[in-house]
């Protein structure tokens, strides 16, 4: 190993795309099953990945980073609980709230996620991958019940059709709708994307 | 190639070539404007075709509040691992065919700090240039011996270490004649989700890199040099395995709250 030194600022390695084939690598088993089987207060947040053309994106991967709801940031450990006999994973726990979530798009370009209401914001913070796209994107799935998102600073500056593509939609009982759309065109507006300095 | 009337003309690596030149020459008059260096490839780059569709056309909306959620991430630990899960030779009953490889190297974050115990994801073609994939239809050999996927955690020094064969070159249809050069593609987590990185480790002087439009997507010279891994003598193994050693270092902001959980 480099022997430890004085941290110093290093110049970042650049970022390149995941490719079509990361297909055994990145996506695991209950991938998107973030909340406890069975509990009463899971909501399903789901939609398309499309491009530019309004086609579908079907290799696009999505995670999802949120706080327990509790409000805690700590994530936990087991996203990937192994069986110790196969190695293969086998789900999480069953009671631990680990935060973090990752699906790949079905050939129609379509995600689920099913997780626990964020503790203390209103948003699901969401990272996109596909073939095609050089540098990952990242955007915030604000849950359109979770309270008055006239406070939040980011969507105040945002103009009214810009801050619609950052709100689920209902798509039922505790069903929220996001769509991303990688690319605006004629008919439809492009997800806001954010950066983070 | 260009046969009057002929229903399609082949993309060449030519013409691929020349805008290639023309992003890295549009890079060189930003500089010498006085803009800013950039690590990054910019999401629109022609030359590779499966972006011109998969790129947002509106910039980025800037976000700086320091109680964002995206200042934490995920946490993984002994339940996400296991001890063979670094070991791509290892992984079924017979050995890969290849050359063994090691590769090792350290995860900082870009003030340089070590990134403890967080999840480093490799994936791979074989040595032969062949995914694991039923959607790659390259006629290159599979191996039964090799998945080409790997994981493993960051020890007290940001260290990681690969044992590996090394991947072949394979083609592609971004153009006519498109080859990848060698890879190992790395998925890394920071102690912040705004550390995020996906990207790929290349091998020292692989003739293919002129060619290949996503490695030269970074259009900047020395920030397309820290993609290229080393090769490191004292890390090969004597009668067993070359040694390649490649460091990796994450953009994006951490909290400084989140080293007091380190």
């Amino acid at each position: 190993m480099t022997p430890t030194t004085t941290p110093a600022p290093q110049p970042p390695t650049p970022s390149q795309t995941v490719g079509p084939f990361y297909g055994y690598a990145l996506p695991f088993t209950g991938g998107g099953d973030i909340a406890p089987p069975g509990h009463p207060d899971t909501l399903t947040l789901h939609g398309r990945v499309l491009d530019g053309a309004g086609q579908p994106v079907p290799d696009a991967i999505v995670e999802a980073w949120q706080p327990a709801p509790d409000g805690s940031r700590t994530g936990a450990p087991g996203s990937l609980r192994r069986d110790p006999v196969t190695g293969a994973v086998i789900g999480r726990d069953t009671v631990t709230f680990t935060g973090f979530g990752r699906v790949p798009t079905d050939a129609d370009g379509h995600y689920t996620l099913r997780t626990l209401p964020p503790g203390g914001v209103a948003y699901i913070s969401l990272a996109v991958f596909a073939r095609g796209l050089l540098h990952h994107l990242h955007t915030r799935a604000y849950l359109h019940d979770a309270g008055p998102l006239g406070d939040d600073a980011l969507l105040a500056g945002l103009s009214p059709v810009r801050r619609a593509t950052l709100i689920t939609t209902s798509d039922g009982p505790r069903v929220h709708r996001f769509d991303i759309r990688l690319q605006g065109g004629d008919e439809h507006e492009e997800t806001v994307f954010l950066d983070f300095g | 190639m260009t046969v009057p009337g002929s229903m399609t003309t082949p993309l060449t690596q030519a013409t691929i070539s020349t805008e290639i030149t023309g992003s890295r020459e549009h890079y060189a008059r930003h500089l010498a404007d006085g803009g800013s260096a950039r690590t990054h490839p910019d999401r629109a780059y022609p030359p590779y075709r499966s972006s011109l569709l998969r790129h947002p056309k509106q910039p980025l909306v800037a976000v700086r509040d320091p109680e964002m959620v995206e200042l934490s991430g995920p946490a993984f630990g002994v339940t996400d691992i296991t001890d063979l899960d670094h070991d791509l030779t290892r992984q079924h009953q017979g050995e890969p065919l290849g050359e063994r490889i090691t590769v090792t190297g350290r995860v900082l974050d870009r003030d340089g700090r070590p990134v403890r115990g967080q999840l480093v994801e490799i994936w791979q073609a074989n040595a032969s240039g062949r995914y694991a994939h039923q959607r790659d239809q390259h006629p290159a050999p599979l191996d039964p011996n090799f998945t080409g996927v790997g994981r493993c955690l960051t020890d007290d020094q940001g260290g990681y270490r690969f044992v590996t064969v090394k991947p072949g070159a394979y083609p592609w249809r971004n153009h006519d004649n498109a080859w990848r050069p060698a890879h190992i593609h790395f998925s890394l987590f920071g102690t912040a989700f705004t550390q995020r990185l996906v990207t790929q480790m290349y091998f020292p002087g692989d003739p293919l890199f002129p060619y290949d439009p996503i490695l030269q997507s970074v259009t900047d010279d020395r920030a397309r040099e820290r993609l290229v891994a080393a090769y490191d003598h004292e890390r090969s193994v004597p009668e067993w395995s070359l040694g390649y050693h490649w460091d990796i270092v994450l953009d994006g902001p951490a909290a400084t709250w989140t080293e007091e959980g380190h």
